[in-house]
């Protein structure tokens, strides 16, 4: 299985403290910027009742969902304690400013293109 | 790495709970050593009455087990007394002799039963009811048909008396006193109590002077002065309780009635602390649970270097939990010449309450039977609030007024398990309980992370504080004293508020600084909140920080749950036009927009917009002449009018033109939450203006002025405020009401609770005595708008904030 990586975009396009989305088939994927300047990639639904996490306010390394205040962990999309769920993470890296969102299984993916 | 080495001598509740707090702060600073003269982990004290009722086990209240320590590891020595400490080798020295070096120590000694010294009180078969020891001792003597005398007719002595009857055991509580718990209750309350508990088959002797305990082997008898001898297999001793000072007292610690502590819970040598049952702290030594974990999160402020924590001490108030009994006490409880009694009893149903009030503030309460609102007394009490306008149905509670949602709740312990509690979430009382015992939670916050019970709308929070308090016993008192901000801080909202200007602090990063914030970023609670006091104190230079809004003011549109937003165009006074609505039906269509709606407020809202067709809806809305109705924003929301004289045959003055007039002042200024205005025409209300934020309701010779009023959670009809002559002094005293509101009150406060906390008279006093200081707030509230009153649709359909609608990148 190999991962490809996909520009999405610079780092300066995404605000500190926020996230941009990105489509993959159909998938919304958010990537959160945060005051560190660390990066982070999760799918765009809150484990909950699938809010737009890319719609909440990011602190540390985290995001709290805008429909009901669930906190969801940056690093690998799992609630925060009490409550339990998780959304998909992918990876990502970072070269000179541009930002790469990992994706797996890209042969699956190349043949429905 | 060597790190410094923290040693707690006590392993209860409150050296276990600083623990915790510290591990919270800084997990890796100690490497950390408790001693504990127990057998056991640390366990929970107050469930000691329902284990003695056999309604729980050992096991079901051990709050930390050797695993957690384990996990975190702290060396926990079990069974092991600390001797001293000696402070010029920096040593704590074991019973048995041994050393440990250290270099904080933090005594949690706790306290102990007070033994009176009598004759035959060392003879076996005497206990106190304070350990597991304790609860063993007495449950080996329990039998039907055996005979128990309680000495002690106070809060413990009453719960081991409860308990032990259940084990049909014979108990009489003898009391020295003229009414039981005379600590906590007025005579009128102790009557009813001890009628109560007479039912449930205890005997109780009052004025009751023990002279000896008699026996041989073991206990056999009482002897009171009066010469009665009363049959005994069990005395409990319940005459009070001691703090445990040997080990300070041994180390030379200087000791009062306790240890004494300063602020910082520090003892007379810095390397030292102490908290919980054994300290004294200015004067007061505290016996319940509250006040111990708020000591145990300054202490841990201190220990983990932060530094600004201080403890102030503890209002306290008391629930005895003796099933089917309940009572209630704060404050003071017998009427000083300068108190005002209100008192309600009713006898027959076995209901008491009193109500202590100083120049209108509460300062103490008394209930018994019917202890539901022992909350929002206590809450009153803390918050001085000035109860004038509250005066005449004080005492029938805070339930009387609508409650949506679950308004006929009365008594939250005869509810059944499947009561819902919580409306929102759909959370019943089974739930809460079951998580409180399971789960081993102590505060209100704890339940909300866990059930979800109150964590949404909060108007269930009294019920779920009885619950909490009713489930844990008699030590849980309410909240703690000073409520901070969010979990990021132990900084209060009028703390930073109050820095805001005083250190002029101009950026949120500013405030994290000077109030030492725990956290990087704060949170989704407090960011909003800083950015709303900075908003407020400098309109005109602070740069608003769009990540610390909540969506709905970031991009100026209502989140819905699918994700898409809904729209809704400023509609003035509610009056429109064909033009208008032709333009409305014409956006509706144009893009699709699935539902329109007519608003409660008098609007029309377009809902299930895409976030990336905002713009464009806006920049149609705003050619027609529309601006941002501000429906998602805490801000003003709508003014509703009646048509008033205009039309209306009952009309007495234009309402219509002056609800404009005001929506067109106030709109687009901030505010701590939402806000509604309206104006009636006359006294029939048409615009319903006894329920909102501010309402006006003309009459013939001017305008009534009313306040606080809101028609949601809680229904609350509007306070009034005063009554004016013209439009002129409408416009001042709203403006005024509105800036006062904007500085002073809490994030996410509506009036309603604002007014309530604050008290009506302080409102009056400042709006309508002082007239410089209305004036100045009015003019304060213009200055402001000159910067707020720009359209943000508008901005945002000529491009601003661009990339907060651009469409997503299609990766694949």
């Amino acid at each position: 299985m190999t991962t490809t990586w996909f520009t999405v975009g610079l780092l300066t396009d995404i605000p500190r403290l926020s996230a941009k989305v990105v489509t993959v088939q159909g998938t919304a994927i958010a990537i959160f910027r945060t005051q560190t300047d660390d990066v982070f990639a999760l799918e765009d639904r809150c484990p909950h009742k699938q809010g737009p996490l890319s719609q909440g306010i990011v602190h540390d390394k985290k995001v709290t969902c805008p429909l009901h205040g669930w906190v969801i962990d940056l690093h690998d999309g799992t609630a925060l304690s009490p409550d339990e769920g998780c959304t998909p993470s992918y990876p990502i890296r970072i070269s000179k400013g541009v930002i790469e969102l990992g994706l797996a299984r890209l042969d699956a993916l190349a043949r429905t293109i | 790495m060597i790190r410094p080495r923290l040693i707690v001598i006590g392993n209860g509740m409150a050296g276990i709970r600083t623990v915790e707090e510290l591990l919270k702060l800084k997990p890796d600073l100690y490497d950390i050593t408790v001693f504990g003269d127990e057998p056991y982990p640390n366990y929970n004290r107050i469930m000691l009455s329902p284990v003695l009722a056999k309604e729980q086990t050992i096991p079901d209240i051990i709050l930390n087990d050797d695993a957690w320590y384990a996990e975190h590891n702290i060396a926990l020595y079990k069974g092991v007394r600390v001797e001293r400490i000696d402070r010029v080798k920096r040593e704590v020295i074991t019973q048995s002799g041994q050393a440990h070096p250290y270099d904080r120590v933090l005594i949690a000694t706790g306290s102990r039963a007070f033994i009176p010294p009598l004759p035959g009180a060392d003879l076996p078969g005497v206990v106190g009811f304070r350990s597991i020891a304790d609860v063993d001792a007495m449950l080996a003597v329990c039998r039907v048909g055996g005979h128990a005398v309680v000495i002690g007719g106070g809060l413990l002595g009453l719960e081991a008396a409860a308990g032990l009857v259940t084990h049909g055991m014979h108990v009489t509580v003898l009391h020295r006193n003229g009414n039981v718990m005379d600590r906590q209750l007025d005579s009128a309350a102790g009557r009813i109590l001890e009628k109560t508990l007479e039912a449930k088959g205890i005997v109780i002797r009052l004025n009751a002077h023990t002279s000896a305990l008699k026996g041989t082997e073991r206990v056999e008898a009482v002897v009171l002065k009066d010469g009665a001898q009363l049959p005994a297999d069990l005395v409990v001793m319940a005459a009070g309780i001691r703090p445990n000072m040997d080990v300070a007292k041994n180390s030379g610690i200087y000791c009062e009635s306790g240890i004494v502590v300063d602020d910082t819970l520090q003892t007379y040598d810095p390397k030292v602390y102490a908290v919980g049952e054994c300290v004294q702290h200015r004067k007061a030594c505290y016996g319940l649970v509250a006040p111990l974990f708020e000591q145990a999160k300054v202490c841990a402020n201190h220990l983990a270097h932060y530094g600004i924590a201080k403890y102030i001490g503890s209002m306290t108030s008391t629930k005895l939990k003796v099933t089917g009994v309940d009572v209630f006490s704060a404050g003071e409880i017998a009427a000083q010449p300068h108190h005002e009694e209100i008192v309600l009893a009713d006898a027959a149903r076995g209901v008491y309450k009193k109500v202590l009030l100083n120049n209108n503030v509460v300062e103490g309460a008394v209930m018994v039977g019917d202890t539901l609102d022992g909350a929002w007394y206590f809450q009153l009490m803390r918050d001085k609030t000035d109860v004038t306008a509250l005066r005449e149905h004080l005492l029938f509670g805070q339930a009387h007024v609508g409650d949506s949602g679950h308004g006929a709740k009365a008594r939250v312990a005869s509810l059944p398990d499947s009561a819902e509690i919580c409306g929102c979430n759909g959370v019943c009382k089974g739930d809460v309980v079951k998580a409180i015992t399971e789960l081993k939670l102590f505060t209100l916050d704890e339940v909300r992370a866990h059930t979800k019970a109150s964590a949404s709308c909060g108007s269930c929070t009294g019920l779920v504080e009885d619950l909490l308090a009713s489930t844990l016993g008699g030590d849980y008192s309410a909240a703690p004293s000073v409520k901070p901000i969010c979990s990021c801080t132990d900084a209060t909202h009028d703390a930073v508020r109050a820095g805001i200007y005083r250190h002029e602090l101009k950026t949120i990063r500013a405030i994290f600084e000077q109030f030492a914030w725990q956290t990087a970023d704060g949170c989704a609670k407090c960011r909003p909140a800083l950015n709303y006091y900075l908003l407020c104190a400098w309109p005109d230079t602070y740069q608003d920080d769009p990540q610390s809004r909540f969506i709905n003011e970031r991009v100026h549109a209502n989140i819905q749950k699918d994700g898409t937003y809904s729209v809704i165009p400023r509609i003035w006074g509610g009056v429109t036009s064909p033009h208008e609505l032709r333009a409305i039906a014409d956006v509706a269509e144009r893009y699709a927009i699935p539902t329109v709606k007519i608003t409660g407020g008098q609007r029309i809202d377009l809902l299930g917009v895409k976030k990336e067709a905002l713009p464009d809806v806006w920049r149609d809305l705003s050619a027609a002449g529309f601006v941002s109705g501000h429906g998602y924003a805490k801000a003003l929301r709508t003014v509703k009018t009646c048509v008033g004289k205009e039309w209306c045959r009952f009309g007495t003055q234009d309402s219509t033109a002056l609800g404009i007039r005001l929506e067109q002042l106030t709109w687009g200024s901030w505010m701590p939450h939402k806000f509604k205005i309206a104006v009636s025409g006359c006294p029939r209300n048409c615009a319903e203006a006894t329920v909102k934020d501010l309402g006006v309701v003309c009459v013939d010779s001017g305008y009534e002025l009313s306040v606080g009023g809101n028609a949601g959670i809680k229904v609350r009809v509007t306070d009034f405020l005063c009554k004016v002559a013209t439009e002129e002094e409408v416009i001042e005293y709203t403006t005024a009401f509105i800036q006062m509101y904007r500085e002073e009150a809490h994030y996410l406060d509506r009036t309603a609770p604002w007014i309530e906390r604050v008290g009506l008279p302080y409102i009056q006093r400042r709006l309508i005595e002082d007239s410089a200081g209305r004036k100045a707030l009015a003019e304060r509230f213009t200055f402001s708008q000159q910067f707020f009153q720009i359209d943000p649709w508008l901005e945002r359909s000529e491009g601003k904030d661009a990339h907060e609608f651009a469409l997503p990148l299609e990766l694949v």
